[in-house]
């Protein structure tokens, strides 16, 4: 017999092994997320993905799905919590979305339309943060590092390097490159690397290709992210 | 006669965008004049605001005379409403909160180049530059947000006929960006 899980009250398939999140995905649910990526290791940081199961907050990407879940994932409540913690993910860094090149393409921003968030509600912390810009080819606006690690999983799990990494704690918390100069042109990194291309909002970018896509005409100007993102997985799977 | 919506506006440390933004509404300024009228504002030259229903302020803070102008549209409008993203993030011009503000000025006002005369305007008629520019969300209670840089025609449009209407604005999918 097949193993059930409910979210928001309809019964969906798991198989063993699967996350709710996966298991939701397969099911053409969709749970917002940003650390998260089918094809790599969960890091349950971002906690845009924090699902109920009987009661508990926990966050879909790393939880788990078992027999005999009640999950609410498109609760008033928990779409509030998530504005929020996008909310405070534009404060922590610098996010100014009219001056950059990822806008219409970027999955925060996207995350930020879905949840209708209309201000950062926080005060701003204006950190200062630096732009690595001596790669050839790849640039790193520190900015809009929001910590998701999916460059630093690429690198390792799927381009067998070790380019990236995160290092301090807290507020202190950065992005760094695999060089003693602590420069991205000092890596081994390419720009073919999924790496250099897997970051959910623009802090690492291809250079020289900003708009060859015209705003206006970019993945999320006119579809939700839930469109696009369970889109991409079955296509993925096609 | 039926009383006329009165509607402030102003720009702080913006480009005025917004305002050109709000003009795109074109010819349905039109019916919307049957409805609103400015009280303080770039497009009638009135001073000061009093008695206002709705405040819509763009661009951040970035000097004391936007605190005073803040503080002012607050006290004299019923909804106050940050619009476009210098008002809801500070925008371009909070770029410069990286830059200590002496190292600011000194750049612009005396190592730019064809400087003449250099020397840092101090004017005691001149606003004092804020330490980092804010927007106004951290100053003063906002009750609604529009975001956009601009806010397109149809944002305000929409917003403003929910408003006037009696609705709680909402705006659909498309009317919703933060460039």
């Amino acid at each position: 017999m097949t193993k059930t899980i409910r979210i928001d009250g309809d019964t969906i398939p798991f198989e063993e092994g699967q996350t709710i999140i996966e298991a939701a995905t397969a099911a053409g649910i969709y749970i917002p997320h940003l650390c998260h990526h089918p094809e790599f290791t969960p890091h349950g940081s971002c906690k845009l993905c924090t699902v109920n199961v009987n009661g508990r907050n926990c966050s879909a990407c790393t939880f788990p799905a078992m027999e005999g879940q009640e999950i609410l994932n498109n609760s008033q409540e928990l779409q509030a919590d998530r504005q929020k913690i996008t909310q405070m993910l534009f404060v922590e860094g610098n996010h100014f979305c009219p001056s950059c090149e990822k806008t219409g393409n970027c999955q925060l921003q996207a995350v930020a339309y879905h949840l209708n968030m209309l201000d950062s509600h926080f005060p701003h912390f204006y950190a200062h943060r630096e732009v690595d810009a001596s790669h050839a080819e790849v640039l790193i606006d520190h900015n809009r590092c929001i910590f998701c690690t999916l460059c630093v999983r690429a690198s390792h799990e799927h381009d067998g390097k070790e380019v990236f990494a995160i290092s301090g704690r807290g507020i202190n918390k950065h992005l760094i490159v695999n060089a003693e100069s602590g420069l991205l042109k000092d890596t081994n990194l390419e720009a073919t690397d999924l790496a250099a291309h897997i970051c959910p909002t623009g802090a690492i970018l291809i250079k020289r290709t900003a708009y060859q896509v015209p705003i206006g005409e970019r993945s999320y100007d006119h579809q939700h992210i839930d469109q696009v993102s369970l889109a991409l997985v079955h296509t993925d799977e096609n | 006669m039926k009383t006329k919506i009165r509607i402030a506006t102003t720009s702080l440390g913006g480009c005025f965008g917004c305002h050109m933004s709000l003009l795109d509404i074109d010819e349905r300024l039109i019916p919307l004049a049957e409805l609103i009228e400015f009280d303080r504002s770039p497009l009638t030259d009135i001073e000061h605001c009093t008695n206002c229903d709705i405040g819509l302020i763009e661009g951040g803070v970035c000097n004391s005379e936007n605190v005073h102008v803040l503080r002012e549209f607050r006290k004299n409008c019923k909804i106050l409403v940050a619009v476009g993203a210098c008002a809801i993030t500070g925008g371009l011009p909070a770029m410069r909160n990286f830059i200590p503000l002496e190292e600011c000025l000194a750049e612009a006002y005396i190592h730019d180049i064809g400087v003449e005369n250099a020397q840092i305007p101090n004017d005691p008629e001149l606003p004092l530059l804020l330490d980092k520019v804010r927007p106004l969300h951290e100053v003063v209670k906002v009750d609604y947000f529009l975001p956009g840089c601009p806010p397109s025609a149809e944002v305000f449009w929409t917003f403003l006929n929910d408003l006037i209407a009696g609705r709680e604005p909402s705006l659909p999918y498309e009317c919703v960006h933060y460039d």
